[in-house]
């Protein structure tokens, strides 16, 4: 059974802006999938209707089989919790703890007064202790967010969603904001988790390069619509062109040769 | 090329222009205004020792003066607690609503509009006007006082909350939200952490400027400091008066130091 489905999703903002253009994309479970396209190809509405952060105008949104088109609400919160979601920014919490900030994937499976106070159970923080522990955070545990590099605060934010248990990881520009090296990290834990995990990644990527060398299937989208849907290996150049809207030689990885 | 260098100092040479010009209008206005409000800026300056002079003779706080300075202190510190009490009532009252007023917390748009309204009229709303107004119906009273400082710090607190809910929270809103988390959760959890250092450096200086302003409003009361400063200056008692104003300095000047302290271990 595919853990997504997206059949015919069309989105438009405000009446006028199509962001989504009839896209159907279908991910099955433990799969590792990159999002590639230019800026303002929709690539970030599309992640965000998984989530309903985004609400499609058209089009159905399955996720663990169930329609969660136009859920609300409990039942909202709960299909949330199934998805964590990984941002360019990490959008943490700057001024609390890395404890703090990993706890906050509980908050859509706790009650609103123990999850605004903050009340967490023991055996969620041993959890999340566990979490910081694999992603090598153990020494940063009660540092506050603002002190950590880009790197770590990514870390963090893959220790957040984690902590949701969720089936499936969104990733939003994972990597956008950091240097080569911490990009690297970053991916070599988003792939470690996949494997060992079998959570499901759906990715964002600027970065045609690193999308082939770690993702087994790509989808490009151009101007909303789905250009390319296969294997990593199958991408050629002609179709990166072609998903890009670009000529021979105009593309930073045409650098390469 | 040699065109267009010519036509890039022809643009110093006109801004050059637009400077005098702006500068002789300042001249030319300043000017009409003194002639029409008889203005003489020559007497007007050299009225300014024998002003001084005044002050120095008359309102130099003397020794009666000090022996008055215990009921003065016992005043300042029924003013100075009022204000304390006033800013952080208002302050948690102006964050809840400044929550239904921001972008990113909104309840729903009508109501946001409505609540950035109510905040802009009672903020321009002077408060010494407040307590008049409310002093029809709660009479010459400490309760008067309360209130007006309440409304006013109320609604420029409401505004500037909303700004700062704005500001540091539509990231973390976002994430949250992905992660599940309801309404109160995400307000308790992202936006209330995010934006706390920001919210009691403004209760800081909010309870400043409500000490300041309570002095004139009691005036009006009849209460606290104000009472005490309206009281010796109709008695022709300048030196105590006097004492009244340096000690609400004094206290205002301590405060700020004070406020200083705290917010360099919460930032």
């Amino acid at each position: 059974m595919p853990v997504l489905e997206l059949r015919n999703v069309s989105k438009t903002y405000n009446n006028t802006t199509r962001a989504l253009h009839d896209v159907s994309v279908t991910v099955e479970e433990g799969e590792f999938v990159s999002i590639i396209g230019p800026s303002g190809a929709g690539k970030s509405t599309l992640l965000r209707s998984v989530n309903r952060l985004v609400d499609a105008t058209r089009g159905v949104v399955i996720l663990d089989g169930q329609d969660i088109t136009r859920v609300r609400g409990k039942e909202l919160r709960r299909v949330r919790t199934k998805t964590g979601m990984i941002f360019q920014h990490y959008n943490l919490v700057n001024r609390l703890s890395v404890m703090e900030n990993v706890l906050h994937g509980r908050l859509g499976h706790k009650s609103t007064f123990s999850g605004a106070l903050g009340l967490y159970t023991e055996r969620e923080k041993e959890q999340a202790f566990f979490i910081l522990e694999r992603l090598g955070l153990t020494e940063q545990a009660y540092k506050r967010c603002d002190e950590l590099s880009g790197g770590q605060k990514q870390r963090v934010g893959i220790a957040r969603a984690l902590m949701q248990e969720p089936k499936l990881i969104l990733c939003d520009e994972p990597i956008a904001s950091l240097d080569p090296n911490a990009s690297k990290i970053i991916m070599d834990y988003l792939r470690d988790i996949n494997k060992t995990m079998k959570i499901t990644c759906l990715l964002n990527l600027h970065q045609v390069d690193v999308a082939i060398k770690y993702s087994e299937r790509i989808i490009g989208l151009t101007a909303g619509r789905v250009t390319y849907d296969g294997p990593a290996q199958k991408l050629d150049k002609k179709t990166i062109y072609e998903i890009y809207q670009s000529n021979e030689g105009e593309l930073i990885t045409d650098m390469k040769e | 090329m040699e065109k267009r260098r010519a036509n890039e100092i022809q643009i110093f040479k006109k801004r050059k222009l637009v400077f005098t010009a702006a500068a002789a209008a300042v001249i030319l206005l300043f000017w009409t205004a003194s002639f029409v409000t008889q203005y003489d800026t020559l007497l007007g300056l050299s009225s300014f020792p024998r002003a001084f002079a005044w002050i120095i003779k008359s309102m130099v706080p003397n020794a009666k003066a000090i022996e008055r300075l215990p009921n003065i202190l016992k005043k300042l510190a029924e003013t100075a607690l009022l204000s304390v009490a006033v800013t952080v009532c208002s302050a948690i009252c102006a964050f809840f609503f400044a929550l239904l007023g921001s972008k990113t917390t909104k309840a729903n748009p009508l109501l946001a509009r409505v609540v950035r309204i109510v905040a802009a009229f009672f903020r321009n709303v002077p408060d010494v006007v407040w307590a008049m107004l409310l002093m029809f119906s709660f009479g010459q009273n400490v309760l008067t006082g309360f209130f007006a400082m309440f409304l006013t710090t109320f609604g420029l607190l409401t505004r500037t909350f909303i700004e700062t809910i704005d500001e540091v929270s539509n990231d973390c809103v976002e994430a949250l939200d992905a992660a599940g988390a309801n309404y109160m959760q995400t307000v308790f959890q992202g936006i209330l952490p995010s934006s706390i250092a920001e919210v009691i450096t403004w209760v800081l200086f909010m309870i400043e400027t409500n000490i300041r302003s309570s002095t004139l409003i009691g005036i009006l009361t009849g209460t606290g400091i104000g009472y005490l400063f309206d009281l010796y200056y109709k008695r022709l008692d300048y030196p105590s008066a006097s004492l009244v104003v340096l000690s609400i300095v004094v206290l205002v000047i301590l405060l700020e130091i004070i406020s200083g302290g705290i917010r360099k271990v919460i930032l």
